[in-house]
């Protein structure tokens, strides 16, 4: 016979749900409702009006030669500091785990960066990439015009990828961590004792057991890159030169804050919710099947 | 216990009558201004309040800093849209057009009557009040920090190749480069993509218009022309010299702006605002010898007013009669010419009325530094009556229009695209937003 506890009244069980549902609906549908309904309005920004245009902001930005250059820098940005993050955190950890000496130091100072402010961060890496007064002058002296984001919209996009994914480094870096540190110790011993060296170990027997953490970092990177990368775009480039750092996120802020063109910048976050939604949903069906949670 | 608790009672009347009397006799009507100036500037217009505030017992002026002159802009909007906006909020040049076709504000010139005081409108400095007043030339707003671009120019550098003067025309400009260059200096001549200088003060002072229909000001369905002026001829001319080496692209991105880098020794002249006079003689290497002078013509070219930048002061509908007395006694306070004068004292900025900048100029403010050479800026803001092309710029979406242009001058200058190819497709694009603009307005006629 099992002992079960469970609530007898359904109200009780309602009353604990309502503080967070209210919180999901008043930061969550409402934001997202007000957003739907611009999208398909031309709002003026101070509020005199508004009139229904149907899906003609939709017409326009996707008839915009630029939106989409947008959407394909977003998905390349997406993928490239994803795949940089968790590659740099992900051998970062397995040496961690592996209790080097002094390991207890780098693992908190590995832990850090994620605390500094996107802002600050890109302060710092604009100093560091400038052509003409950073680390990178000194390449620059003996074989000009190498590195200049300020110029070449390529390197622009390297140093934001390589800005942002720093700051996720350490991240993932507490995720992976704490994945392998959940590794029975047996297993790894075992392999030892088998004769399995290092790498061979964590060929075969963590990488393995550290693919649910993958997946989890994976969709939480992805998912991340496409909205929080405004920070280090609007200190560093503000999505110049000539728009090649201009990611999805930056444009709607630009066109919606700075250009007052609500509908515009309303439209284009539905279509980037939208296209979030349906990579996190592809995720789920696709890449969650290869994954052995046991 | 009854006893005690009456006792309660009273002393809680008591004191409460009290809190009210003293409220009464204390009790100042008290009213915000939202501004967009940070740091330094943020602290001296708070200094301005902190004077209105000490002048009279009546009104209590609350100076709130939003961060940048955007978000003043857009936590007002929003403000106003949940009816918790202030009484006054500064707007920068760029955002008056939204703000006068939402007829969410008190009109300057009805508040000031409504108030009972007696405004001479004409003394505002034509060239700095057109830019904010309609396209009959009244005033909804109080022009307030009014600056504009001046040429900055290094004295010792200029010296070693035996000139004493600043160049007066862009031929000269690049005659004067190539000889620094020859004498060894880097980087003579340093610009940036700012469409401000650049675009809207080139086209002003040569008398090129950047849009139809007076800039904007006669109509919504204006149409941007400047791929068709002689900016034009101006882009090729820097990027010829860029292409020379003779000038240089200086912007945080390639590590030190304009500023810094003339500031520094680095650049021998350049072009930027006033407001940046001030900067400049902080940051300037010592001992270097620097000096200002009136933005350069093509030669040949009869020179017009170039055009203010800055933010002038609105007043918002929707708040109360005694705030709205407070915000016209604010505004009569910051055009008195003390006022003006300190102002202009502690920051870059210029007077915007003329009893102002007369009685300054009596005194002898501008005869030594650090104020020596802003004077110039008035100069050249008064160089001739405000034209229909050089009033200002009236249009929609303009911040994103000088985004487009400064894209595409990005382009030009990386090789990208030609000359006129880059401003065709600027200008294009800049119309489709024009258009936008117009849409959302539908049926609505700028005064």
């Amino acid at each position: 016979m099992e002992n079960r506890a469970y609530f007898r009244t359904v109200w009780l069980g309602i009353a604990l749900v309502v503080p967070q549902a209210l919180l999901v609906l008043t930061f969550f549908y409402w934001p997202t409702g007000a957003a739907l309904f611009w999208a398909f309005t031309l709002e003026q920004p101070w509020g005199g009006g508004s009139q229904f245009v149907g899906f003609d902001n939709f017409v326009a930005i996707f008839e915009d030669s630029y939106y989409w250059s947008s959407v394909v820098r977003s998905l390349i940005f997406a993928v490239a500091a994803s795949l940089l993050a968790m590659g740099i955190a992900l051998t970062m950890a397995l040496f961690c785990d592996r209790q080097l000496r002094g390991y207890a130091y780098y693992r908190t100072a590995l832990v850090w960066p994620f605390a500094v402010a996107a802002p600050a961060a890109a302060v710092a890496f604009r100093y560091v990439f400038a052509p003409e007064a950073g680390v990178f002058s000194a390449l620059n002296q003996i074989y000009p015009n190498l590195w200049n984001p300020a110029m070449n919209g390529n390197h622009a996009m390297i140093m934001i990828i390589i800005a942002y994914a720093w700051k996720y480094v350490a991240y993932n870096f507490i995720f992976f961590l704490a994945g392998l540190q959940a590794i029975p110790r047996a297993l790894v011993e075992a392999g030892a004792i088998d004769g399995a060296g290092v790498l061979r170990r964590m060929r075969d027997i963590q990488l393995p057991l550290l693919t649910p953490t993958f997946f989890f970092l994976l969709v939480i990177n992805l998912t991340d890159s496409f909205v929080d990368s405004f920070g280090i775009i609007d200190i560093t480039t503000e999505g110049g030169p000539a728009k090649a750092t201009t990611l999805m996120v930056y444009k709607i802020y630009f066109d919606g804050f700075k250009g007052l063109d609500y509908s515009g910048a309303a439209a284009q976050s539905i279509v980037l919710m939208l296209l979030v939604i349906g990579l996190t949903v592809v995720q789920f069906r696709y890449v969650e099947r290869k994954i052995h949670y046991k | 216990m009854k006893i005690l608790r009456r006792a309660a009672l009273a002393l809680a009347v008591t004191s409460l009558l009290g809190a009210a009397t003293d409220a009464s006799a204390q009790q100042r009507i008290k009213f915000e201004l939202w501004q967009g100036l940070t740091g330094d500037l943020g602290e001296r217009v708070n200094d301005v309040c902190k004077r209105f505030n000490d002048s009279q017992k009546e009104f209590e002026i609350v100076c709130i800093s939003q961060g940048s002159y955007d978000e003043a802009v857009q936590n007002s909007i929003a403000a106003f849209r949940a009816k918790k906006q202030p009484t006054i909020v500064q707007v920068f040049d760029a955002g008056t057009a939204d703000l006068m076709l939402s007829g969410a504000f008190y009109p300057a010139k009805r508040l000031m009557a409504d108030h009972g005081h007696t405004v001479d409108w004409d003394r505002y400095i034509k060239g700095v009040a057109n830019y904010y007043a309609t396209s009959k030339g009244e005033l909804y707003s109080f022009p307030f920090n009014s600056s504009t671009a001046l040429f900055y120019w290094n004295k010792d550098a200029f010296a070693k190749i035996g000139k004493i003067e600043a160049p007066k025309t862009w031929e000269e400009v690049e005659t004067v480069s190539r000889q620094l260059k020859a004498a060894g200096y880097a980087c003579p001549f340093a610009f940036e993509y700012d469409t401000w200088q650049i675009m809207e003060q080139f086209s002003a002072i040569h008398g090129q218009p950047i849009a139809t229909k007076g800039n904007g000001y006669e109509g919504l369905d204006a149409e941007l022309v400047f791929n068709k002026t002689r900016f034009v001829d101006y882009v090729k001319f820097l990027k010829k010299g860029y292409d020379e080496g003779i000038f240089a692209i200086k912007v945080k991105e390639t590590g030190a702006t304009i500023g810094e880098a003339f500031g520094a020794g680095d650049c021998q002249m350049t072009q930027m605002s006033v407001a940046s006079h001030g900067t400049i003689g902080k940051i300037a290497k010592p001992g270097m010898n620097w000096d200002v002078a009136m933005l350069p013509v093509f030669a040949g070219t009869q020179r017009v007013n170039s055009l203010v930048g800055g933010a002038s002061l609105w007043a918002l509908s929707g708040k109360s009669k005694d705030e709205y007395r407070g915000a016209a006694a604010f505004f009569n306070f910051i055009a008195l010419p003390e006022s003006e004068e300190y102002f202009s004292t502690v920051t870059g900025y210029i007077p915007v009325t003329n009893p102002g900048f007369k009685a300054m100029m009596d005194k002898g403010f501008y005869n030594a530094a650090p104020f020596k050479g802003r004077e110039i800026a008035l100069a050249q803001l008064t160089a001739s009556e405000p034209t229909p092309v050089s009033r200002g710029i009236r249009l929609g979406g303009f911040i994103q229009i000088r985004k487009e242009t400064r894209d595409a001058l990005q382009l030009i200058f990386a090789n990208r695209v030609g000359v006129e190819a880059g401003l065709d497709q600027a200008v294009e694009r800049g119309n489709t937003i024009l258009r936008r603009f117009e849409k959302t307005y539908a049926g609505k006629q700028l005064p």
